[in-house]
């Protein structure tokens, strides 16, 4: 990956001219290394498709694997953005189970005691207030963590607490099912966002279901903004080394705020379409999400200390558990031995993971004083 | 003047060591100054070298620390001192040579092995926990036991509070080191290399956070320590304080110790032209610049200690800059310099004062604001505060500039690659390709990206903390080539160093700072080392000495 250099021969000799050195080329290990959670994705394809041939790759089978993937990449993308930064947000769960309620319960209507009328809102309205109060929960996690200087897991860890108690104090604790709303009322369609399909049906036999497309629109969007936006670039120097970032002219807490803000509204996004797909909300959806969505981005390589993620690994990651389990429950494994083996996988991540950046920082090795902990003298 | 004309005396006999001829420890007890009476070396360093990279830190020294004695060390920044006290107890190792305790030949692969041998460092950063107590840090890591097996605290309190009255500090055994000034703490890490017995005692730049009366109070220790036997290594820059306390001077330069002498037969002004060595070579000197108007005006800026509630890092400070200008602001450790830069940046808040940059006012501007306006800081930490770790060389250069290459909120990568390809060019950094990491460049080749990103916000005034800490001769040279060029080109430049010869070399004119003032300029074209090294420290009566001294 990096090239070795010979600094004191560079810094040496002033005139001669840059870029002569061959890069370095990886040797296979490395590459098995570099390509780990792709590999696993493969292996996990072929030794599920091997042990139940008729069951597991078939196309069916795949849209609904998908689209259970797709339930955690969405708020395994907003969760990497906030890893990027080296913060964590461990309130996307109880945010699934907040805005689904809020959508659930405006779809039942909305009762004014004070006017005792109960008001219908439009579909539009629902969405844009479910989501509203998912990136509301998000934006408090922001400030909680860069104005009130609270660590991000304590302040999403509270955050967690709120927003699920915030939906049950809303649902009473019960579930609003029959989502589908009625014509005289004007507020129907609202199963459309997790079960509608593109293309429809009848042209080839199989439909997409939105809820995959979502995932499709929201990894497209951030890979942009990481890749091609200031902002992206913000965020893994903040992530990376928040001082000299600052010092660099990047506004650290604004971008600070925006991740959690994002990622609230990714979590919503989620609640909406659990929702619309299982027409009910149920104030406990979500739970344990949070943990899945980490172990996504940490599969997909991510730095929990922050500046190192990509979203396509994050999105291999979301698709290495979601095939996993789905994998798992397909061949009859017990749910006990599920959650044994979705760990060890992550270890095993992590421990890769480790290992290759020991192999990245082997080259830089020369002996040099600025990089030493103590130069010849302060 | 008696002491000055034994001062040369002494000096013509001893200079320079010869590090060629390593001698026996034996023959190292009887120097050449040596009288009958010449006390027991109990620690010596022979031959020793340290090779950072290309750099070479130590040209083979001999060095001796005599029983009950206290040896200074006198030395620029980058003579070598701290890199040979660092060698001698254990944080670093050597590249050549050997130590010689008591008579033995000794390795110290950590700090605690050269702990248990009797040698102990006090550095100018205390390593000590904040959160902890006293007693618990002194004891930390060899614990007493209990015999079942548990923390014997009373006994460790009780010997802790002994060793408190020995060192005549009112510091309770359960007190928190968090809640201690910072003299208390240096006694506390002065009990924990006592309570091991330590027979050699270094410290490095003791002072330079203490007030005079902490200062008194570390002296009558180190007095008393030496008085049961203990040598006692004391590094400082605060020359008139080091040679209070001092009963053997020595002297280093460019890595080789150059002189040395008993007490009673130097004076200050020696100790000066000793460090200064030669004088500047004329010849080198930045020619005289063709200055413009005055760009960046820094009027009465203060600046509160962000660690001490009621002190002032930067106490009432003013300078400007002027086009096509290359100011040095010269100071000691603690003189305030790196926080006047940062104030002036916009990182650390001002109490009061004013920044304005080519007659527009920027002091409550954000970091952001000031680079747009022409104002970019070039920061002294390169790893801590210059760069970021984890992104590519190229993104590191164009990381305070990145909307300049922004267009209806993309980046345009093609635009980014020619801007990393024209600082590259205009810094000639020395790299592979310019997505790999940063990590992967050499010190001096990390630097030109931290001066590249500055360059690269096209700024009027360029500001530079320590530009050249810790990078070898060659890339020093080419980054000093470049400030001249811009400098010329019509940018302001104000920098900050450590380092008198480059003061002297690489500026139209150079500020120096004491404690958190600027007490004395100097144009740099008249100055001498001897007049800038004297005015960092805070006394104007040393002045005056080292003035006669010269005149003898």
């Amino acid at each position: 990956m990096s090239l070795t250099i010979n600094d004191k021969a560079a810094a040496a000799t002033a005139a001669e001219p840059a870029g002569g050195r061959a890069r370095r080329r990886p040797n296979l290990g490395e590459l098995l290394i570099e390509g780990r959670s792709l590999i696993a994705l493969v292996l996990i394809i072929v030794l599920f498709t091997a042990l139940a041939p008729d069951q597991y790759l078939t196309v069916d089978s795949l849209i609904v694997m998908t689209r259970h993937v797709a339930i955690n990449a969405i708020i395994a993308l907003g969760m990497l953005l906030v890893i990027l930064t080296g913060g964590i947000d461990l309130s996307v769960g109880s945010t699934v189970g907040l805005s689904g309620v809020v959508a659930g319960g405006l779809l039942q209507g909305l009762h004014l005691s004070w006017a005792d009328v109960t008001v219908y809102p439009a579909l539009w309205v629902v969405i844009v207030v479910a989501i509203a109060i998912g990136t509301l929960v998000g934006w408090c996690n922001g400030v909680l963590v860069t104005r009130f200087k609270v660590a991000p897991f304590v302040a999403t860890l509270g955050m967690m607490y709120v927003a699920r108690g915030a939906a049950m104090l809303l649902s009473d604790g019960k579930t609003f099912s029959q989502l589908a709303g009625q014509p005289e009322l004007g507020n129907q369609g609202f199963r459309g966002i997790g079960l509608g399909e593109f293309p429809p049906k009848e042209w080839l036999g199989h439909g997409i279901p939105t809820g995959i497309w979502v995932m499709v629109a929201v990894g497209l969007i951030a890979y942009v903004l990481l890749g091609r936006t200031p902002f992206g670039r913000w965020l893994y120097a903040v992530g990376g080394n928040a001082r000299a970032a600052e010092l660099s002219g990047v506004p650290v807490k604004k971008v600070e705020t925006r991740v959690y803000v994002l990622c609230g509204f990714a979590s919503a996004v989620v609640g909406l379409i659990i929702a619309s797909e299982l027409s009910a909300a149920a104030p406990q959806t979500g739970e344990s999400y949070e943990l899945n969505a980490i172990a996504a981005v940490v599969i997909g390589g991510a730095a929990l200390s922050g500046g190192r993620g990509t979203v396509r690994g994050t999105l291999i990651g979301a698709f290495v558990i979601g095939f996993l389990s789905d994998g798992l429950v397909i061949v009859g494994v017990s749910e006990f031995w599920q959650r044994v083996i979705k760990g060890l996988v992550i270890i095993a991540a992590v421990a890769l993971d480790q290992l290759q950046q020991g192999l990245k920082r082997r080259p830089a090795a020369p002996a040099d004083p600025g990089k030493r902990p103590s130069a010849p003298e302060a | 003047m008696a002491a000055a004309s034994a001062a040369s005396a002494a000096s013509a006999a001893e200079t320079p060591a010869t590090p060629a001829t390593p001698a026996t420890p034996e023959t190292a007890e009887t120097p050449a100054t040596a009288t009958a009476a010449e006390p027991k070396v109990v620690l010596s360093a022979r031959g020793i070298t340290k090779n950072y990279g290309g750099v070479r830190a130590l040209k083979g020294v001999d060095f001796d620390i005599r029983e009950g004695k206290v040896t200074t060390l006198f030395g620029e920044n980058g003579a070598g001192k701290s890199t040979l006290m660092k060698i001698m107890s254990g944080v670093e190792r050597a590249s050549g040579g050997k130590l010689v305790l008591d008579g033995r030949e000794v390795h110290f692969a950590s700090t605690r092995q050269a702990e248990d041998a009797g040698v102990a460092i006090i550095h100018q950063e205390l390593n000590l926990a904040p959160n902890m107590t006293v007693r618990d840090n002194i004891f930390l890591g060899r614990e007493l036991r209990t015999r079942a097996g548990g923390i014997d605290y009373a006994k460790e309190a009780q010997i802790v509070g002994d060793l408190m009255r020995r060192l005549e500090g009112d510091i309770k055994p359960t007190a928190l080191v968090a809640d201690l000034r910072l003299g208390q703490q240096q006694i506390v890490e002065i009990a924990g290399a006592l309570l091991n017995q330590a027979k050699v005692l270094i410290m490095d730049e003791p002072t330079s956070a203490l007030s005079a009366p902490e200062v008194e109070v570390l002296f009558r220790v180190i007095n008393e320590l030496t008085g049961d036997g203990v040598a006692v290594v004391y590094i400082s820059h605060h020359l008139e304080e080091a040679l209070h306390i001092t009963d053997h001077a020595v002297v280093f330069r460019d890595g080789e110790l150059v002189a040395q002498a008993p007490a009673e037969a130097i004076s200050l002004s020696w100790v000066i032209r000793q460090m200064a060595g030669r004088a500047v070579d004329e010849a080198s000197r930045l020619a005289p610049g063709v200055t413009g108007a005055e760009l960046l005006s820094v009027h009465d800026a203060v600046v509160p200690d962000p660690l001490t509630s009621g002190r002032n890092v930067v106490d009432g400070v003013s300078l400007g800059v002027r086009a096509g200008e290359l100011v040095c602001v010269y100071g000691l450790m603690g003189a305030g310099r790196t926080e006047l830069l940062e104030a002036v940046a916009g990182r650390m808040p001002m109490t009061s004062g004013r920044v304005a940059l080519a007659g527009r006012d920027l002091t409550r501007a954000s970091i952001r604001e000031r680079i747009d306006q022409g104002l970019c800081l070039g920061p002294e930490h390169r790893q801590r505060d210059g760069l970021v770790q984890t992104l590519s060389i190229g993104r590191n250069m164009v990381l305070a500039s990145i909307s300049a290459f922004t267009k209806g909120g993309f980046l345009q990568r093609r635009a980014e690659a020619q801007r990393v390809k024209r600082g590259q060019a205009q810094t000639v950094i020395k790299m592979g390709s310019a997505k790999d990491l940063i990590g992967s460049l050499s010190g001096g080749n990390q630097q030109k990206v931290v001066v590249s990103k500055v360059l690269l916000t096209e700024p009027k005034v360029l500001i530079l903390d320590e530009p050249t800490r810790g990078i070898d001769v060659g890339a020093k040279a080419e980054i000093f080539r470049l400030l001249a060029e811009q400098a010329a080109a019509g940018l302001g430049i104000l920098y900050v160093t450590s380092e008198i010869g480059e003061a002297l070399q690489y500026s139209h004119r150079i500020i120096v700072m004491s404690r958190g003032r600027i007490v004395r300029q100097f144009d740099s074209g008249r100055a001498t080392r001897e007049e800038v090294m004297v005015a960092s420290g805070e006394n104007t009566a040393v002045l005056a000495e080292a003035e006669n001294g010269d005149s003898q």
